[in-house]
């Protein structure tokens, strides 16, 4: 029945940074932000900028199941193997944070299935300004932002704002029609957030998406390092 | 060693094993329209707890008993006709397993992830993590039907916004009869020691079983099972 | 207890089939005692057909009857019954037992298609069926039970189904409900005031490499793959017709 002997030592428990054969794991990179904010089309354009130099696999947590895992396969950012949904039970934030067992266990999967990978983006599904995932679970967070949501959000802070490894300002294309001053939010994001730093995105226009990534690149590069 | 809080820490909702994205069948009771509100749920978690609250508490109590892991295993698959309800078993199983053995180091719970590196039955787990945690069979019973009901009332309160009080009270009215179902698990898992797994109660719920198939079809649901 | 002891009907069927050597099957066993009745009737191939007569008068309380049945290496057997069965309440009073023992050999082929079991108010009865199933067996299993007659309260019912494929446990199912029962038996998560509630089993060599796919068949039925070579269905419907409709359904899905 259990043959599976692939495994010399018991699985790791959560963020070991060496699988139980001694490899180093992959860097996971976390994404969160409110609803609409943008994540899902985020984890697609840096799956576009990426794919080609890494080996790469995204987890996805839902409120209803599988819906942004399906966005990434219908965009075919990446093989379907490669991408996993967690179920959530109506509390994507418990998923990421509280108990992070499921999400373990979809990140080990998919290194099992696919890897070995040097990164594993994880996005959270769109929850509150306080989401913020685990360090259990993540090695670094990026927390994803629109204009459209109001100029004030980097000014009043939270967690994800404040001490998430990089901040993104998304849709900033549509400043000039929802009256948010970019200005005012990367003074008050520079406020909020000190030395962290911040992009300004518009994935339409496509700048930004090049700073993302490099920006993953760097947490790649410390990781192995 | 033994401590009572010891059962606290594994029986309390947020310990960290996964159980919160479940609905234990509750999802599609609520959706056939069987559960509607706080008696038809208390309806609901008394039937679950007599069939297969019954059956986990006694895998559960043989396996801190010292049962085979893999026998119960067997014996859990045979008496979990639904592959959907089996699948969830053994992924919550890997869950649990993982926190445990955080919670609890042992070499014993580190042979169970070795011998099943894609989970072992939840009930048989929390039998095996109750041990770690120096536990007896009877904590052990008394979590896993606990559990049972549990999840359910969570997931009604969820998906119904029933009236958390209620919910909370209908599990109260539930507990001299959890008392019990877990006495009768303790004493079929003493059989089982002597007479083989065969003793264990296989009790079922046919609407438990038929449900989980049409919810594990839903290409939309809050929860995973 | 007043004192008084009736005892009920000890009674037991056997039933062996063999293959006869010229492509067909024999019974060399085939007996029964009141109020159990096995009878050949015209059979079509390789394949012997048997009836359960005379069934319907019994379980009482306190009955204990049993069936047994072998179907040996290379045989092919068919046992049905005449018409239902039901559970009454009896003289004796207390708990009746039917025990069915069903045992298929390697490269066996049994269908055991009875009528339904209908649990009678006032009724008691414990019915278990094992089946013991070698690694190249052929078995067709359906059960129905019906909980009461039309209009009436149902007895207490509790029915055991065991089924053993090439060595180990694929199936190992209890169900409870009527009067008596524990809990919850009636209400959501078990019968929800269905009356009529089935399971087919059908074991096959082949299903150990490809098992069935699980698909539901409504709310009130699904078609599973079990652990081992076998396929299950549950149902539950509000009467026995709807419940045969739906298993019926479901067998040709499997064939």
């Amino acid at each position: 029945m259990h043959l599976d002997h692939t495994h010399p030592g018991p699985a790791a428990l959560s963020a070991d940074a060496r699988r139980p054969d001694g490899t180093r794991r992959a860097l996971r990179v976390g994404l969160g932000g409110p609803v609409g904010s943008g994540k899902t089309a985020t984890v697609a354009a840096l799956c576009r900028a990426l794919r080609d130099e890494l080996s790469l696999a995204v987890v996805t947590n839902d409120i209803y199941t599988r819906e942004d895992a399906e966005f990434l396969l219908r965009e075919a950012v990446l093989p379907p193997e490669r991408i996993s949904a967690v179920e959530t039970g109506a509390c994507p934030h418990t998923a990421i944070r509280d108990d992070i067992s499921a999400n373990l266990e979809a990140v080990e999967d998919l290194e099992d299935a696919v890897g070995p990978l040097d990164l594993i983006l994880v996005e959270s599904g769109g929850d509150n300004l306080t989401a913020t995932f685990s360090k259990g679970l993540v090695d670094a967070q990026i927390f994803v932002i629109d204009v459209a949501g109001g100029d004030d959000i980097p000014r009043k802070g939270g967690p994800g704002v404040t001490t998430a490894d990089l901040l993104v300002v998304n849709k900033t294309d549509l400043a000039p029609y929802v009256g948010s001053d970019l200005t005012r939010m990367s003074a008050d994001a520079k406020a909020q957030r000190a030395e962290l730093p911040v992009v300004f995105q518009s994935l339409r226009g496509g700048a930004g998406v090049a700073d993302v990534a490099a920006w993953v690149r760097g947490q790649l590069a410390a990781w192995t390092a | 060693m033994m401590t009572r809080a010891a059962l606290l820490v594994l029986a309390d909702g947020r310990f960290p094993a996964g159980g919160h994205a479940h609905s234990g069948g509750a999802e599609a009771a609520v959706k056939a329209g069987r559960i509607t509100d706080a008696a038809s749920l208390e309806e609901f978690c008394r039937g679950r707890l007599h069939t297969a609250g019954l059956v986990a508490g006694a895998l559960a109590a043989a396996a801190a008993l010292g049962a085979d892991p893999g026998e119960l295993d067997a014996a859990a698959d045979a008496r979990t006709p639904s592959p959907a309800l089996r699948t969830a078993a053994r992924r919550l199983g890997r869950q649990l397993l993982r926190a445990a053995r955080a919670t609890w180091p042992s070499l014993e719970l580190d042979a169970v992830a070795r011998e099943f590196p894609k989970g072992a039955h939840q009930p048989v787990v929390l039998g095996l993590a109750a041990r770690a945690a120096g536990l007896g069979p009877e904590d052990a019973a008394h979590c896993a039907v606990y559990e049972s009901v549990s999840g359910p009332a969570t997931a009604t309160v969820r998906l119904l916004s029933l009236d958390p009080f209620h919910a909370t009270a209908a599990l109260a009215r539930l507990a001299p009869e959890l008392d019990r179902v877990a006495d009768r698990a303790v004493a079929a898992a003493r059989r089982a020691r002597a007479e083989g797994v065969d003793a264990l109660p296989a009790a079922s719920g046919p609407l438990l079983e038929v449900g989980a198939e049409w919810h594990a079809a839903w290409p939309v649901r809050l929860f995973a099972s | 207890m007043d004192g008084v002891t009736v005892t009920g009907v000890r009674a037991q069927a056997r039933i062996v089939a063999r293959a006869d050597g010229r492509g067909g099957t024999a019974l060399p066993v085939l007996d029964g005692e009141v109020p159990l009745a096995p009878r050949r009737t015209r059979s079509s191939g390789s394949e012997a057909k048997v009836v359960l007569v005379g069934a319907m008068s019994g379980p009482l309380g306190g009955d204990r009857l049993t069936v047994d049945v072998r179907v040996e290496e290379g045989a092919r057997l068919h046992v049905g019954s005449a018409a239902a069965t039901i559970a009454l309440p009896g003289q004796a009073g207390g708990e009746a037992r039917y025990d069915v023992r069903l045992d298929v050999a390697d490269g066996a082929e049994l269908h055991w298609l009875p009528e339904q079991l209908i649990s009678a108010e006032g009724s008691d009865l414990y019915v278990t069926t094992r089946v013991e199933a070698g690694a190249g067996a052929r078995l067709v299993l359906r059960e129905e039970q019906v909980l009461g007659r039309v209009g009436e309260r149902p007895g207490r019912l509790t029915s055991r189904l065991t089924v053993r494929a090439a060595g180990r446990t694929v199936l190992d199912q209890e169900l409870a409900c009527g009067l008596g029962a524990p809990g919850g038996w009636d209400g959501p998560a078990v019968l929800a005031g269905y009356r009529a509630v089935g399971q087919l089993v059908v074991v096959r060599p082949e299903f150990g490499e490809r098992p069935v796919e699980a698909r539901a068949l409504g709310e009130c039925a699904a078609l599973v793959p079990l652990a081992g070579p076998a396929a299950l269905v549950s149902a539950v419907a509000p009467d026995a017709l709807r419940l045969r409709r739906l298993l019926d359904e479901a067998l040709t899905r499997l064939v």
